[in-house]
Order: structure tokens, then sequence, then C-alpha cells
């Protein structure tokens, strides 16, 4: 069926002899916007902030002390991470001299399949970013087998670590310097909030099916 | 195609008028989403700027479709996405059901796509026993009650809360009444994740589809479109031919469009870019991703350099937010899946013009929906064509239903007042007899569709140039 079916739509739309078109203005065209370092934190701050997300300004020595109030004031009783993400082995030692139990680290080391069932009735995941967005206020997230797509998606409430350096001025600015068309990972996205709805009435609520509440740290140094 | 049922444009009109409720939804919705465009469209030489490129790279990926969208089934292909062809609404559904089938699935979590409205695929599913569901808070309201959306954007914005927290209460088991919205948004949490869970197959649209990458671009508010596409174990997407981009760089203009017409955002709340399945050693996602790319009457559209601008569009409803007459009357009344200024040129070209044709009079042609439209379809123009197409006589037209209503009568009056206007003698003499008699439109025949909603025009008894040749012209 889709055979015949695609010799018979491409038929048509080649008959149509439509020639190349070349015209017109290009990506390249647009303005682009600067931001310094300083204003590139605020940007993001403030308008991840404006969409009701919670950002901390903190510093390599602070960020897990920050985690943990973060945590405690939530009641959060088990945290999903990435064991081998680049903040694993920083949560693992944090747990691990501790020994303070209010909060469970619960590892994402096995498939979804036999994973499931935690996965749907855990508190809160936490994973590292890619980089983000300052023109647009924007977290951006990659996939891998480190940090799986559903961390920063079922549990009610995603923490989200960013290395300030990682700070892009748009959105644009990313995909050309890191060269993404050359290869793009299984699920590439972006985050600017916590999951929102304004479809009744167009009044604005937060939480409907993605995360509840979007807590950033952005590491300083 | 051109099996739509029958639809009685004026009754509907007229219900949709005297219904102060609905009125009164459209009014307070449409009037808040064109303060919100202009708020994040500040700088009127940007936005231009902007509009233009977006035009241009949807002219250009147009220019270029079938290489376009080949590429695009290659590095899909090569990416692990499987992809499918289908001619008609049939087709489509058909593939949906057969990897439904192959999967023994019986549940799909559906995220918002106006291809799969097109396709009627929720009661094809129903009838081959298989249960679909909404997961979009609008599409989830608007499918309880049973109805189809109002809105491409916000599909249940004809409902109020009122009516919403009954649609809820009476569909959903042990459902108390509420009126908050907050409370509102809770229960339909409670009740898709475990539609979430549970599903087989996860459905979505596409926003953009990238040639170069064979990236899948959605955007979204809610995370319904992520949960559809992540945690189900199949992900099907649905697209039109006419969503292909060249480049990923063009993603990002193209989305500052789109989010800003659509909902007046910066951006959503989530960008989601899916270039293949799960890859060995990757914990989740869906195993299999199939791309079900669809035709249903747009390569016909595409035949015509004219019409095929209808192509560039991206679904972001503005036009309808700014139409005067959907204000108005909104989306139902127009009985067909796209409403607004982009289903009164999008529709006839589809269903033909004796089944749809009729959508391009509901205009007063105020140019409002070209004015705002982010990749600049010149609608109106369109409107126009479609108008002329309905009543031409010339052979080789080329919508379904050309001409369909031309009438030897029509084509006579036409001559009678084309010779009127080019001989400007009889025109005088005429004006200066029906003057005198001070004879008005007869409130009969063809004439009574106008003068029964208008003032009748009353001939002056003197001409303009016979004014101006008492008084003489003031140049100042």
């Amino acid at each position: 069926m889709s055979e015949q079916a695609r010799e018979r739509i491409f038929a048509r739309l080649n008959a149509a002899g439509s020639k190349p078109s070349t015209r017109g203005p290009r990506v390249a065209d647009l303005p682009v916007k600067t931001y310094s370092r300083e204003e590139k934190i605020e940007n993001l701050k403030s308008l991840m902030e404006a969409m009701r997300t919670e950002v901390h300004r903190t510093s390599e020595q602070n960020w897990l002390a920050k985690l943990e109030e973060v945590l405690k004031q939530r009641d959060v009783k088990s945290l999903l991470y990435g064991p081998q993400s680049p903040i694993g082995e920083a949560l693992q030692s944090k747990w691990k001299n501790d020994g303070s139990d209010l909060t469970v680290l619960v590892p994402y080391d096995k498939e979804i399949e036999k994973f499931k069932d935690s996965i749907f009735n855990i508190d809160a995941g936490i994973t590292s970013t890619y980089g983000a967005i300052a023109e647009t206020g924007a977290l951006i997230l990659w996939s891998s087998v480190q940090e799986p797509r559903q961390m920063s998606l079922v549990p009610p409430i995603h923490i989200a670590v960013l290395r300030a350096d990682n700070i892009y001025n748009s959105f644009l600015e990313v995909m050309q310097q890191e060269n993404w068309a050359a290869g793009m990972p299984t699920n590439a996205f972006l985050i600017s909030g916590p999951s929102k709805t304004a479809d009744i009435e167009l009044t604005l609520a937060f939480g409907v099916h993605g995360p509840k509440e979007l807590i950033v740290m952005v590491i300083d140094d | 195609m051109a099996n739509h049922q029958a639809v009685d444009f004026n009754k509907n009109v007229s219900r949709a008028l005297n219904d102060a409720q609905l009125r009164k939804n459209f009014k307070f919705a449409m009037g808040n989403f064109v303060v919100k465009r202009q708020n994040i469209f500040p700088d009127k030489t940007e936005t231009e700027q902007l509009r233009a490129l977006g035009n241009a790279i949807k002219q250009r990926a147009l220019s270029r479709l079938p290489e376009l969208l080949e590429q695009l089934e290659q590095n899909c292909t090569k990416n692990g996405i499987q992809v499918h062809w289908a001619e008609t609404t049939e087709d489509a559904n058909e593939h949906v059901l057969n990897i439904m089938r192959a999967h023994e699935a019986t549940l799909l979590v559906k995220g918002k796509s106006m291809v799969s409205e097109e396709m009627h695929l929720n009661k094809f599913l129903q009838f081959h026993g298989i249960e679909a569901i909404e997961t979009d808070l609008g599409e989830f309201i608007v499918q309880l009650n049973n109805e189809t959306p109002s809105h491409i954007i916000v599909p249940a914005i004809h409902k109020n809360k009122d009516q919403i927290a009954k649609i809820l209460h009476d569909n959903i088991p042990d459902t108390p009444y509420t009126e908050d919205v907050q409370e509102l948004n809770a229960i339909a949490r409670k009740t898709l994740r475990q539609k979430f869970y549970k599903a087989g197959v996860g459905l979505s649209g596409v926003n953009l589809a990238v040639a170069e990458t064979g990236t899948l671009c959605l955007v979204e508010n809610e995370g319904n479109g992520r949960m559809c596409t992540t945690v189900p174990p199949v992900h099907i997407a649905l697209m039109g031919l006419e969503k292909v981009i060249e480049k990923l760089e063009e993603i990002p203009p193209m989305l500052r469009l789109l989010i800003g017409s659509a909902t007046g955002q910066l951006i959503t709340t989530y960008v989601n870019m899916i270039t293949s399945p799960r890859k060995k050693g990757e914990k989740d996602g869906p195993k299999e991703v199939h791309l079900i790319i669809l035709d249903n009457g747009r390569s016909k559209i595409y035949a015509d350099p004219q019409r095929r601008q209808t192509l560039q569009c991206i679904r972001c409803g503005t036009c309808l937010n700014h139409c005067p007459v959907y204000t108005r009357i909104g989306g139902h009344a127009y009985g067909f899946i796209y409403p607004g200024p982009i289903g009164k040129i999008l529709n006839p070209q589809v269903e033909g013009l004796e089944a749809a044709g009729f959508l391009a009079t509901a205009s007063s042609l105020c140019n409002a929906c070209e004015e705002v439209c982010p990749v600049k379809i010149p609608i109106p123009e369109l409107l126009r064509r479609i108008r002329n197409d309905t009543y031409s006589t010339n052979p080789n037209g080329t919508m379904e239903g050309h001409g369909y209503k031309s009438k030897g009568i029509e084509r006579l009056v036409w001559k009678a007042w084309t010779f009127l206007n080019t001989h400007p003698m009889i025109n005088a003499t005429g004006l200066k007899i029906r003057g005198a008699l001070g004879l008005k439109f007869p409130k009969l025949g063809p004439l009574k569709h106008w003068t029964r909603h208008r003032t009748n025009p009353q001939i002056a008894k003197k001409s303009l140039h016979e004014l101006v040749k008492e008084h003489g012209v003031d140049n100042e």
C-alpha cells in the first residue's frame, strides 16, 4: 500500500515541475544578540522565574548543600539520578558521607521495562544539562545512556544542574557552534519551565502532565 | 476526500450568533490572543524581517518539495524511523491500525495532531475496538464531550470553566464538580497518568520535519507530547507532506514565528526534537518510531503555483484569532476540521468547491489574516481565487468543482454590467432615469440575500458627475 501510494504522491509532486528557488532572506541575515556572561545568567534566570521556575545561583562547592535544602523543603523521599552522569559521582559521595537518609537516591540503571513502576512513583528526578539559552530562557537536554529521557519528565519534580559556562546566547548559536546538524541525539529537547496549560479559559495552570516543579541549580564559579 | 457531510452554514452561523455564551467565550479569548501576540512581537521592523524569513524558508522548501521529502525519508530510515506514505486519510488510518495490531496494542495515547483530526482517527480506531485517548487538556475535554476542536491551538476555547466542570464531572467516574481551574487540571492529570502508563502506542503530530537530519520537531506546554513520544514502547508521528523544511538551523526562526503567533509566548515549555527510536544501551524511549506522511489532496494543491502558497501554513491559528468572522461565530460553525481563514482556503481545495467553496464567501476580505500570518500566506488573494473559480467559465480549471456555479443568467448580468460601465453615455442616461424614478433594489429574487440585512441604497436624483458640473471642484 505504502509503496504505490508513495509512487503516486511523488508522481503528482514531480509533475508540478517546480524549479528550486534560492530567493529570499536567509537564517544568516537575522540580527544576532549577544550577552555578557552575567547578562546571560540573569536573563535566563528572570525569564525562567517568570515561568515559575526556581533558579538558584550557586557554586561547585555549595550546590549539594543547596540541593539538600531544596529536597528538605519539599520533603522529597526519593530522588532519581543517573549514576554514570556528570553529576552522579558528586551525588553519591554526598549521600555516602552524610549518612542522612531523608532522601533515598534511586539510580536509573536498568531498562524502563523493568523500572516503570518505580519511575511512576518517584518524588523527584535530577539531571545534568547540555546547556541553556539566554535569549529565550530555556534549558537544553540531550537524552543519553547515562541520563534517559524520562528522568526529566515523569517525576513531579525536576531538578536540573546547569554550568553557567554552558549558557549560549541563542538557540541558533548553540546549533551552529556545536554543529548539531552533523549528529543529532535520539532526543534533544528544551525545557523552559514546569509543565503548564491555558486550555481552560486561558487561565494558566501548572503541572499538567510533565513536572509540577522545575528547580535549576546554576553552578557559577 | 469529498466525503464530507453537507454543511448548513447559514443555519450554523445563525445559531452561533444567537449563542450569547459562545460569543462571550470567543470574544474574550481572541481578544486576549491578539494582545499577547502584539506583546511578543514588539518591534515591527524585526517582526517583518522574521516573517519575510519564514516566508522564504517555506517557499524554498516547497520549491524543492519532492527532493526534500526524499531526503527526509532517507535520513529518517537511516536513523531507524520507519516511514509510511498515505495518499488518503483512509490509507493513513490503515497504517495506524496495522502498527497497533502488530503490537497487539489496544490503547493509544494521543498528543495534539490536526492531521489525526483530518483522518477522524479516533472514530476509526474505536470502530476497530481500539481506545484512542486525547491527552492535550483541551482535546481531552472536547473528546469527553464528543465534539471536535473549535480552534487549532486551544480546542476547548468555546467552553467556559463552568461548562468544562460539568463535562469532567459527568464523564469521569468519581469526579466531584469543581470550577477551580487548578483542580480541573489535577483531575485530568490523574486520569491521564494511568493512560500514559498503560498505553501500548503513543501518537503525535509534527510541527517541523527537518530533511537534513531526519529530525521531527514538536512544541507543547503540557508535557503530554513528550509523554506520548517517550513513555509508550511505540511512537507514531503523523505529518502532512508540507511540513518538511530543509535545514536544522531553520528551526529557531520558524519556532519563534510559530510560538509567538500561536500563543504569544517567547518559547513553549517543551521543544522536542526526535531523531531516532531508542538506541542500543539507552534505557527508555520508544523502541519503534513510525512516521506517516499524509497527502490527502495536498499534492493537487501543490500543482498550482498560486494555490501552493496554502501549503506554507504552519498551523499557528493566529489568522483565526484575528478574523472578525471567526471571532463571532467560533470554529464549529464552519463545519470543517480547519476553521477560520486558513480553513476557508484549505477545505475548498481539499474537499472540492461543491462541498466547501461556500466557506470562501464567509469573509469581508479585511486582510487581517494576511497581515498577521507568520509565513505571509496571501489568504485574501486565495479567497478571491476560490470565489472566482466557483463561477469561472475557463475550461482549464484545476480545482475540484471548478465553475460549478457558473450560470447563464449570471454571465448575462455581468456582460450587461461590463457593457454599461464601458459605455459612459448609456450608463449616465440609465442612472438619470433610475434617479428620477427613485427606484430601489427590489427585495426579491437573488437580490433579497443582499437587501435582507442591509439598508436599501437610494439612488440620488443627481449623479456625482452632475453635482461636480454644477458646483465645480475645489482643489485645495
